[in-house]
């Protein structure tokens, strides 16, 4: 097995086989992997918003599910992934806390984050094949560019690959 | 507009002396509540990039107890107390007269007291926030979360992710025969923050 790369909160990365890309802890936000079976180039995005256009402060685009997917999909590409051949799956979307009333604010931002990145993958004709979105506990992820695999940990679970 | 990334001295040092005071009410509830002694060390406020928080308090992996609470009236927002395992299970083993040493995951009646501790550490960081703005703020019922480090505070990350790159955070130790070491993070919606900054005179 190659190297595990770290991508943090915010943040997205790629990678070629044998090498694998994991993010710890994902609360509301979502991991959103892309992977390409011919080539084997993966990547990794980190978000933690759903929509850049609706904030002001908005300069780094792996915050958010519209630029950060987009970023995300435009580095493989020129990495060499072959576009028809691309597929995704996300994780993440929880609602940490089980607040009332708070979905306006960024405390639930889950649910909304997990709509965002559908829609971008739909948008870019990214296939989405898997998902493990919501509930109420963070997850770690961990992506396989051998076989496309996408880890999913939580505490007190047995592992989830999908 | 002064924003959160241009926040200046006179701000921090008013987290600082909220923290301080806050930090003297809360010791002071904890010790009536568990009939110790205890004292407290100097709070510290931490100033990070939004990015960082996840890692903040510790490893982004290492389980935590958050504790979170909406609050109202003149300032909309939100609240959250955060502590280690052992701090947690320290304080539930001394309110549930059990041996020092249990950890067995949290039941029910456990998360119970971490909640009503929460309440009150959070109730004495609030009145403290409340004298010195003269401003009403009302906690709503607290909510617990037991997870990863990073999960827990992608919930503060996200808050202040949305006007601004960084998080503020102050951070206070508290300690008897074991040191509990508490985090206390503030999120105020955009709005309130500017009226807290009015209220204790700081332009904006």
């Amino acid at each position: 097995m190659g190297q595990m790369i770290k991508v943090g909160m915010a943040d997205l990365k790629i990678c070629k086989a044998p090498d694998a890309l994991t993010t710890i802890g994902l609360g509301s936000c979502i991991g959103i992997a892309i992977y390409d079976p011919s080539t084997k180039i993966s990547g990794l995005a980190h978000i933690m918003l759903p929509d850049s256009t609706a904030i002001r402060n908005n300069s780094n685009i792996a915050k958010f599910a519209d630029t950060g997917i987009q970023k995300l999909y435009d580095d493989m590409i020129k990495a060499g992934a072959n576009k028809a051949r691309m597929v995704a799956k996300i994780a993440g979307g929880a609602k940490m806390f089980e607040m009332p009333g708070a979905s306006s604010s960024g405390i639930n931002v889950g649910d909304r984050n997990a709509q965002a990145s559908r829609d971008k993958l739909k948008e870019l004709g990214v296939k989405l094949v898997a998902e493990d979105c919501g509930l109420n506990y963070g997850r770690t992820v961990e992506l396989y560019s051998e076989t496309g695999e996408y880890y999913i940990k939580a505490v007190g679970k047995p592992l989830k690959i999908i | 507009m002064l924003t959160l990334n241009e926040v200046n001295e006179k701000y921090f040092d008013v987290l600082k002396e909220i923290g301080n005071i806050g930090a003297g009410n809360a010791t002071t509830a904890i010790a009536n509540m568990l009939g110790l002694r205890i004292d407290m060390s100097v709070p510290e406020v931490a100033f990070l990039p939004v990015e960082e928080l996840g890692g903040a308090i510790g490893a982004e992996d290492e389980i935590i107890v958050g504790i979170m609470l909406g609050v109202e009236a003149d300032i909309d927002g939100s609240m959250m107390f955060l502590m280690d395992m052992q701090s947690a299970h320290h304080i539930v083993n001394k309110l549930m007269m059990r041996d020092p040493g249990y950890s067995e995951p949290f039941n029910e009646m456990d998360l119970s007291a971490i909640k009503e501790v929460g309440n009150i550490i959070a109730g004495s960081y609030l009145s403290a926030l409340s004298g010195l703005t003269n401003l009403t703020i009302v906690p709503s019922v607290p909510f617990v979360a037991v997870d990863m480090a990073a999960a827990i505070l992608s919930v503060p990350a996200v808050q202040f992710g949305i006007f601004g790159d960084n998080a503020l955070m102050i951070n206070t130790e508290f300690s008897d025969d074991l040191g509990i070491k508490g985090h206390f993070i503030l999120m105020p919606e955009e709005d309130s923050y500017d009226k807290i900054l009015s209220a204790l005179g700081i332009a904006t």
